[in-house]
């Protein structure tokens, strides 16, 4: 009869005690997202989309050969020398135009190793991530444009002699 | 329905020539279509009021899709449901399978006949009514065994046998607590229980022989959840281990009439609970009983009947399912014991001519007991609230 007794306390109280729980998550805000309404913040440095800067593509295939599922197509040709110079934003003289360049994004594995070797920083992960599509050939994405607009002027010419640097202050011998 | 009539000879006076069957017939008719349509629309309100509570309590938001807030969730749905398909597999008896969700709604709809929404607003008021009730509602077990045993298939007919025995199991303790309320008003009517709880508050009958009948209230409660196949009472639907019970081979309409059987019987558990034990259309004081010449009756018990079809939905979210041997563990050895001893003080209780009119005990020591109890759990949910709120601004911090 004691053991009875307890038994049933035990399960009111319990039952109880789970409603408590519940109601208690019932004031709690949902954390669901409304998706195509309300987007997460994705961090800057996020890993999605891969994309390629082709005014800033010297085509020196560094980030082809780091690529370990070779999901980037390159093919440049030597620029001829009658056509006038062309540099990339870091000051890099092209001399190389980029015929094709095509990064199978069904083939990429998202590891950023392409972007390290990057000369001119010009290839970079996005983060965009709404790129679906219904057709696997539209994943692979064509970066070269045959008219783009090269920097015809050097934008960083070769700095001329740095002046003396003033004398040591207290301040810029702290730095 | 006797109102109905007098309304409707007031509103067309040439009604009051018509032969008196017609007039009654036409005076019946009226309440008849507002209950079904009641019936049939309220499923809309207690599918959408559950999945938007489940969601909340799983943290989640539940339908928001479809309207503002997911309003018109259920209706798409009940419109996708009625345009679906009836299949009928090979192998089902064609009758039975027809004639079995039929049955269940018949079962689900017929206690409305006598629950009364007000001091005239009853379909009947019948002198038998809770045994009506009893009677009437185990209609759906033998729709549910006809559905399983029709369906040929084995999970319908797990599912169908198992709600046969639970509902059977159930029924025993819940009638014993129906006895008891029964012994203290003296009359089977719901009418006539309605008005021995006249007076306010402390008349209902959850408050009355402090330890008695609250203990009552809940045994029926329990066991109302337990007949309406409700989880943690779901056996019979077991989706994880049959595949969907009973109704497992139906579809389109006739799985929407199952639907609408369970959360009518949700509704009709609710609002007997609440006749028998929290006054039915009684106002917790009678000063708020009417606004003017309106009376709140219906307002009172609709709204009584949906606080417990909440803590049905609260459960549900709460509980996990009993296993088989436990539910008949509960009924037999737990709720049974409880409901006889209750009929046999209680009888004991009514027999002594100092306690038959109410108790000193009531007015002066179990009313005070029983709300210190109400004050305690509102402070325990309060408090789990308060928790939340500071267990917010910890994780904030």
């Amino acid at each position: 009869m004691k053991r009875w007794l307890a038994d049933l306390w035990e399960g009111f109280y319990t039952v109880l005690v789970g409603m408590k729980i519940t109601w208690r998550h019932l004031f709690t805000n949902s954390s669901t997202l409304q998706y195509p309404e309300q987007r997460w913040e994705l961090p800057p440095r996020s890993r999605m989309r891969l994309f390629m800067k082709y005014e800033d593509c010297i085509g020196c295939g560094q980030c082809v050969r780091a690529c370990p599922v070779n999901c980037i197509y390159l093919k440049a040709e030597k620029r001829p020398a009658t056509e006038p110079p062309i540099w990339a934003a870091s000051g890099q003289p092209i001399k190389l135009d980029v015929k094709i360049f095509d990064i199978d994004m069904s083939l990429c594995c998202y590891c950023n190793l392409c972007t390290y070797p990057c000369p001119t920083s010009c290839i970079y992960m996005t983060p965009e991530y709404e790129f679906a599509a219904g057709d696997l050939t539209q994943h692979l994405y064509h970066f070269a444009k045959p008219k783009a607009k090269f920097l015809t002027v050097n934008p960083k010419p070769k700095p001329a002699p740095a002046p003396k640097p003033p004398e040591a202050s207290p301040a810029g011998a702290q730095s | 329905m006797e109102i109905v009539h007098e309304l409707l000879v007031k509103l067309f006076p040439a009604l009051a020539g018509l032969p008196p069957w017609l007039t009654l017939a036409l005076s019946a008719a009226v309440p008849a279509v507002l209950l079904v349509t009641f019936m049939a629309l309220g499923p809309i309100i207690y599918v959408y009021a559950e999945r938007k509570i489940a969601g909340f309590m799983q943290d989640r938001l539940g339908p928001m899709r479809v309207g503002p807030y997911g309003l018109l969730q259920t209706i798409a749905d009940a419109i996708k449901l009625l345009f679906k398909e009836a299949i009928f597999p090979r192998g089902v008896d064609k009758f039975l399978f027809l004639l079995a969700p039929c049955l269940v709604v018949t079962g689900a709809f017929l206690p409305f006949v006598v629950i009364p929404f007000g001091e005239r607003l009853v379909g009947a008021d019948l002198n038998v009514g809770v045994f009506y009730v009893v009677a009437v509602a185990s209609l759906s077990t033998v729709g549910l065994i006809m559905a399983g045993w029709a369906s040929n298939n084995k999970y319908a007919l797990f599912g169908a046998m198992r709600s046969a025995a639970q509902i059977v199991s159930y029924e025993i303790p819940a009638v014993m607590v129906l006895l008891s309320v029964v012994m203290l008003v003296g009359s089977l009517s719901l009418q006539d229980i309605v008005q021995a709880q006249a007076g306010g508050l402390p008349n209902w009958f959850v408050f009355r022989y402090f330890p008695l009948m609250p203990i009552g209230f809940l045994v029926f409660y329990t066991a109302g959840l337990a007949e309406c196949n409700r989880a943690p009472f779901d056996i019979p639907e077991a989706e994880s281990e049959l595949v969907a019970g009973f109704h497992t081979e139906y579809s389109g309409f006739f799985f929407a009439m199952f639907f609408m059987a369970e959360y009518t019987e949700m509704f009709i558990i609710s609002a007997t609970a609440s006749v028998l034990f929290l006054g039915g259309w009684l106002a917790p004081h009678p000063a708020l009983q009417a606004v003017g010449p309106l009376e709140l009756g219906p307002l009172w018990l609709i709204g009584k009947s949906w606080a417990l079809v909440f803590v049905m939905m609260w459960l549900r979210w709460t509980l996990p399912r009993l296993r088989v041997d436990q539910l008949m563990h509960v009924a037999w050895k737990v709720l049974l014991p409880i409901a006889m001893g209750l009929v046999v003080v209680v009888g004991g209780l009514t027999l002594w001519p100092a306690t038959a009119q109410g108790f000193v005990w009531d007015r002066y020591v179990g009313w005070p007991l029983s709300l210190a109890l109400l004050a305690f759990l509102a402070y325990v949910m309060v408090g789990a609230r308060r928790w939340q709120a500071r267990r917010i601004r910890e994780l904030a911090a």
